[in-house]
């Protein structure tokens, strides 16, 4: 284990490379990579390592990045990748792809805003693209999250129980490029915490074909299995952080991360760096004695619902904040949760920090102050905040 | 070397792998020319290992329905624009275990020449070692038979009704571009030479790519049990020439045409497609003598062939 000061894009490069050499006894590592802004740098530092049995291939397409993960997984090696934003919604099809064929790839996602017009900075709604595609979604707020989230996501994707693709996000800018220390463990450790990974459907001996045609009752069974796989994930999550703990010595963050939640009254529910702020705001407001807490939801796909709708009962007031709009609809992530809260509760939709928008303790304060004086829960209200 | 012109490879010999490529029960049309590349892919493959990428094209419905598969060996089905991109990352985690397993892309020409062609080139680029198969039938064929860049001038398709203007996409001027250590067109008609290609490209390393004319009874309005005999008047008129590429530049040609006008008519007239379209020989004339110069210069043939 040593301590090492790296970017977020650095340390989900790191993980990923003691995660590639830890699969040399199995088939080995494979990875396509495309650069775009803000995830180039994680791209960069796969190509600057050597890889016992590994090969990182300079794509020429986030699309092909994808397509050549999904044949080196196909083939039954460890795949990664990166991108974000235009370059997400590029390789979607092949997202489409990799689900489908069950393959455990995982890649990070520095989120950014799409265009045009052209915006660089953070905004959750190109991984939400992939929200519906049958992908494991995990949100990071620090570097050390980052880090262990990319090892916890290989070892989810890869049990036999899951087997689908991974992704692991972070805000663009605001956690990519930071610098903070992280924990890195050593690659006997790595090699402990993830086997070889073994992929059951991969192109082997036997003739079979892998993504041909199917009947609808086919593609039926094929969904149900995958939804299945995927709400147990959850439980699987539990029994990773425990691996997790006893051989690194600290516990990844859970699917739920919440904050002076149990007694609050009132509650911040977010995802990403927001998460962070809104423990700030929480802090002053619970020193000027308002019962106020929040809940920063880690794990999106699948949805921790049951956990949800535990730390939301009782709740008088619950502020969605969502860095992403869902044109015509509002915050997806309100979308998503506010279902789990009780009838009577006054669930509060506000779309803050789109488009990089600098989120601010002081907008969070204003934007409580307004949850405050609502009696009943209103339209979904996009807040400028730049 | 075994000599059967007129079974073409449907008939099994000792050469053949004992499992068919494409086995019995496919959905292929009667007729169709990717069905017979699979019979000589097969007989050239032998006992070697294969797997196979298949994008979305023909050969992607051929397969049958899950959980019954049609192709004898292992095979992905990736989406329409990845086959060389899929292939590439397959053939990497072959080499990185050191198996001798030979990776196939199997594509159309709509997956090749338009919507491929971007990973096409990047996969040739980087020189992966794959084996990439282009069944041409010169339309988008599952979808009932649009143009695509591959689609000859005067032909007509669904979405040029009146015949298409634009001439055919030279891709093996293409792929030569790109200095891969080897590019041929394959006849369907020339078994020997369809044979002596496939086993070459199967057994070289790098990337390889085999452009082949694939008759198509559905799409160009033809007898099905004609296909071999198209193939074949495709290349005795010149419209269709048959010859190899290596490393970008070494260019042999292996069947020589008689640039018969006869034979060109024939082609046309076989084919519902070229009806009504205007299209004659007189018109294609000057595009295939205007290839077949640019053949003979790359090929250091000063002789051109004989005329009718």
């Amino acid at each position: 284990m040593s301590v090492e000061l790296i970017s977020a894009n650095h340390a989900a490069a790191l993980s990923a490379i003691l995660a590639a050499r830890a699969n040399r006894t199995a088939r080995g590592f494979c990875a396509g990579v495309y650069p775009i802004t803000p995830s180039t740098e994680c791209m960069e530092y796969l190509c600057s390592q050597e890889i016992e049995k590994g090969n990182v291939i300079r794509a020429d397409s986030e699309h092909n990045a994808m397509g050549i993960c999904i044949g080196a997984s196909a083939a039954g090696a460890r795949s990664f990748t990166t991108t974000c934003s235009n370059g997400l919604a590029y390789m979607v099809e092949n997202c489409v792809a990799a689900a489908g064929y069950r393959l455990p790839i995982v890649m990070s996602v520095a989120n950014r805003t799409l265009g045009p017009p052209w915006n660089i900075w953070a905004d959750h709604g190109d991984s939400l693209l992939l929200r519906d595609l049958g992908w494991l979604q995990l949100y990071s707020a620090d570097n050390q999250e980052v880090f262990d989230t990319v090892l916890c996501a290989f070892k989810l994707a890869e049990d036999p129980r899951v087997l689908m693709p991974a992704l692991c996000c972070m805000d663009g800018f605001i956690l990519s490029h930071t610098m903070s220390q992280v924990d890195v463990p050593s690659q006997e450790q790595v090699d402990r915490f993830l086997p070889p990974v073994d992929i059951p459907q991969r192109l082997d001996k036997t003739a079979h074909t892998l993504g041909q045609m199917e009947a609808p009752h086919a593609s039926v069974m094929h969904r149900i299995q995958h939804h299945q796989a995927m709400l147990g994930a959850e439980q699987l999550y539990a029994e990773i952080q425990d691996s997790f703990a006893e051989i690194f010595g600290r516990r990844p963050a859970d699917p739920l991360v919440t904050y002076r939640a149990e007694d609050a009254e009132t509650l911040i529910v977010s995802m990403g760096t927001l998460g962070v702020t809104a423990e700030r705001v929480v802090d002053q407001l619970r020193e000027q004695g308002q019962a106020v807490g929040a809940v920063r939801v880690r794990m999106f796909r699948p949805m921790p619902d049951t956990g949800l709708s535990k730390i939301f009962a009782g709740k008088q007031r619950i502020a969605v904040l969502d860095r992403d709009v869902s044109i015509g609809f509002g915050g997806v992530l309100w979308g998503e949760v506010r279902g789990f809260a009780d009838p009577a509760t006054i669930v509060q939709n506000y779309m803050v920090g789109v488009a990089g928008g600098d989120v601010r303790p002081e907008h969070m304060l204003n934007l409580l102050v307004d949850l405050q004086q609502r009696r009943e829960s209103g339209a979904p209200q996009i807040v400028e905040v730049a | 070397m075994i000599k059967e012109p007129a079974l073409n490879g449907m008939a099994y010999t000792e050469q053949d792998r004992r499992d068919p490529l494409l086995r019995p029960g496919n959905s292929n049309c009667g007729g169709c020319g990717m069905s017979n590349l699979m019979q000589m892919l097969r007989r050239a493959t032998g006992e070697r290992e294969l797997k196979m990428v298949v994008p979305a094209c023909c050969a992607a419905v051929t397969s049958g329905s899950f959980p019954e598969s049609v192709f004898g060996i292992p095979t992905i089905m990736s989406t329409f624009a990845s086959a060389a991109s899929v292939a590439t990352g397959v053939a990497a985690v072959a080499q990185l275990n050191a198996e001798r397993t030979r990776v196939i892309c199997l594509a159309g020409d709509g997956g090749t020449y338009d919507i491929g062609m971007g990973t096409l080139s990047a996969a040739a680029e980087r020189n992966e070692d794959i084996l990439y198969l282009c069944y041409d039938n010169e339309i988008y064929g599952n979808t009932g038979g649009q143009r695509s860049s591959a689609t000859p001038a005067g032909a007509a398709t669904t979405s040029t009704p009146r015949g298409k203007q634009e001439i055919k996409k030279d891709i093996i001027g293409i792929m030569a571009a790109h200095r891969i250590p080897y590019a041929a067109s394959i006849s369907l008609a020339h078994s020997d030479d369809t044979l002596r290609k496939l086993q070459f490209a199967l057994d070289a390393r790098g990337f390889r790519f085999l452009h082949v004319l694939s008759p198509c009874p559905t799409g160009w309005k033809s007898e099905p049990a004609m296909g071999i005999e198209l193939v074949r008047l495709a290349v005795r008129s010149g419209l269709f020439p048959v010859f190899e590429v290596f490393d970008g530049e070494r260019y042999v040609i292996n069947v020589e045409p008689e640039f018969s006008n006869e034979a060109l008519m024939m082609y046309l007239s076989l084919q519902r497609r070229f009806r009504n379209t205007g299209v004659t020989e007189e018109i294609l004339r000057p595009s295939i003598e205007r290839y077949w110069n640019y053949l003979r210069l790359m090929s250091g043939r000063i002789v051109p062939a004989k005329r009718n």
